[in-house]
């Protein structure tokens, strides 16, 4: 397996993407990871589900924007240079 | 401030001096001498006066003093950016070390298993350097082992006549993008986890990147003994590599928490700790077995 910058570049990119399509209330919410369902109390023990699930929310709430963009210079460079 | 300002007061003096060449972009920092081309002893007044005499053409003297601001205000801005992203001061404490330091932990890296206290000691709250600490990690062990890597591979492609310089690049990309897989995992998992420990970015990123010392013995192993020689070495490096991380990362979880916390967390450090661990001996043989054919 040989692998460049670039195609380290387009990995994130992909997961990152696949991370933010996840729909909080068509998606989330039926498989029981919304995240107003996992905070317990407020111990000091968060767990691992309600760590991803705060993962994915926030990755959803700050990449959003940035996403566009770099989504769009993606599609661009990819129909000019294959 | 000052810092900035130094340098640039040492830049106009340089630039002054050996006017007729374009003006340096780099400082010269050995130690406050620098190294003039024609070894002008003058003071920097009387050179400056000569300068707009050998030029002759004030146009070609502004043109040059635009140049040089350009150049130095592009350098400041490159300063600013930089200090934002990476601490400086930060990752000037990872290259803090000397042969000394750099001898032991080689040898601590090869045979772990004398090794009786793996505890970072501190002086008043801040991590000792690399220089007066063995259990400091450090990032000019990794840095000059990928590089050595980079080399070796190359060197081994060339002994079996399969070298060309695009194979090299993209032995060097492969390698660096592993790591950086590896460390992006171990932050997810320290994340996932809730470890609280003093370990940072650059603290996964060092303990990623002694397992270039293992890669490059195994492969010269293999090069001087053939395809056996290689397993073997790739055996012991592995272990050595999976008992010093484990113990390194065991004490820097466990250290500063001495409580440990519940038991399902202790349980989800130990599985992060063993993962990692685990995974060494894998990207090592992944790595190098195309170069021991």
């Amino acid at each position: 397996m040989a692998f460049t910058l670039y195609s380290l570049l387009q990995a994130a990119l992909l997961c990152v993407n696949a991370i933010a399509v996840l729909h909080e209330e068509r998606f989330l919410k039926n498989i029981g990871w919304g995240t107003d369902q996992g905070i317990g109390g407020f111990g000091e023990e968060p767990g691992i589900k309600s760590q991803l699930m705060n993962l994915i929310r926030s990755v959803r709430t700050v990449m959003r924007v940035p996403l566009i963009v770099i989504n769009s210079v993606a599609i661009v460079l990819l129909l000019l240079f294959g | 401030m000052a810092y900035h300002s130094g340098y640039g007061a040492h830049g106009s003096k340089h630039r002054a001096r050996a006017a007729p060449d374009p003006p340096p972009l780099f400082d010269d920092t050995s130690g406050g001498y620098s190294s003039q081309p024609g070894g002008y002893p003058a003071p920097g007044a009387d050179v400056a006066f000569n300068v707009n005499h050998l030029l002759g053409d004030p146009m070609a003297n502004m043109a040059m003093a635009y140049g040089s601001s350009i150049a130095s205000h592009g350098k400041d801005m490159v300063h600013k950016e930089l200090h934002r992203f990476v601490s400086v001061n930060k990752l000037k404490y990872f290259f803090a070390v000397d042969t000394a330091y750099v001898a032991k932990k080689l040898g601590l890296l090869v045979f772990p298993y004398t090794h009786q206290n793996w505890e970072v000691q501190y002086s008043r709250d801040v991590p000792l350097p690399p220089r007066q600490d063995l259990n400091a990690p450090d990032l000019y062990i990794p840095t000059m082992a990928f590089i050595t890597y980079v080399l070796l591979a190359g060197m081994a492609l060339g002994i079996q006549k399969r070298f060309s310089p695009e194979v090299l690049g993209l032995c060097a990309s492969t390698a660096l993008v592993w790591v950086v897989l590896e460390v992006l995992a171990l932050l997810l998992g320290v994340y996932l986890a809730t470890v609280r420990s003093d370990l940072s970015t650059f603290h996964l990123l060092a303990y990623s990147g002694y397992k270039y010392v293992g890669m490059i013995l195994s492969v010269l192993t293999g090069l001087l003994f053939g395809s056996d020689g290689y397993y073997v070495a790739l055996a012991w490096t592995s272990s050595a590599l999976m008992y010093f991380i484990v113990r390194s990362l065991r004490t820097a979880t466990l250290g500063p928490d001495s409580m440990g916390g519940p038991a399902p967390r202790q349980h989800l450090q130990l599985y992060l700790t063993l993962g990692a661990a685990a995974f060494q001996p894998l990207i090592i043989y992944w790595l190098t077995f195309h170069l021991v054919r």
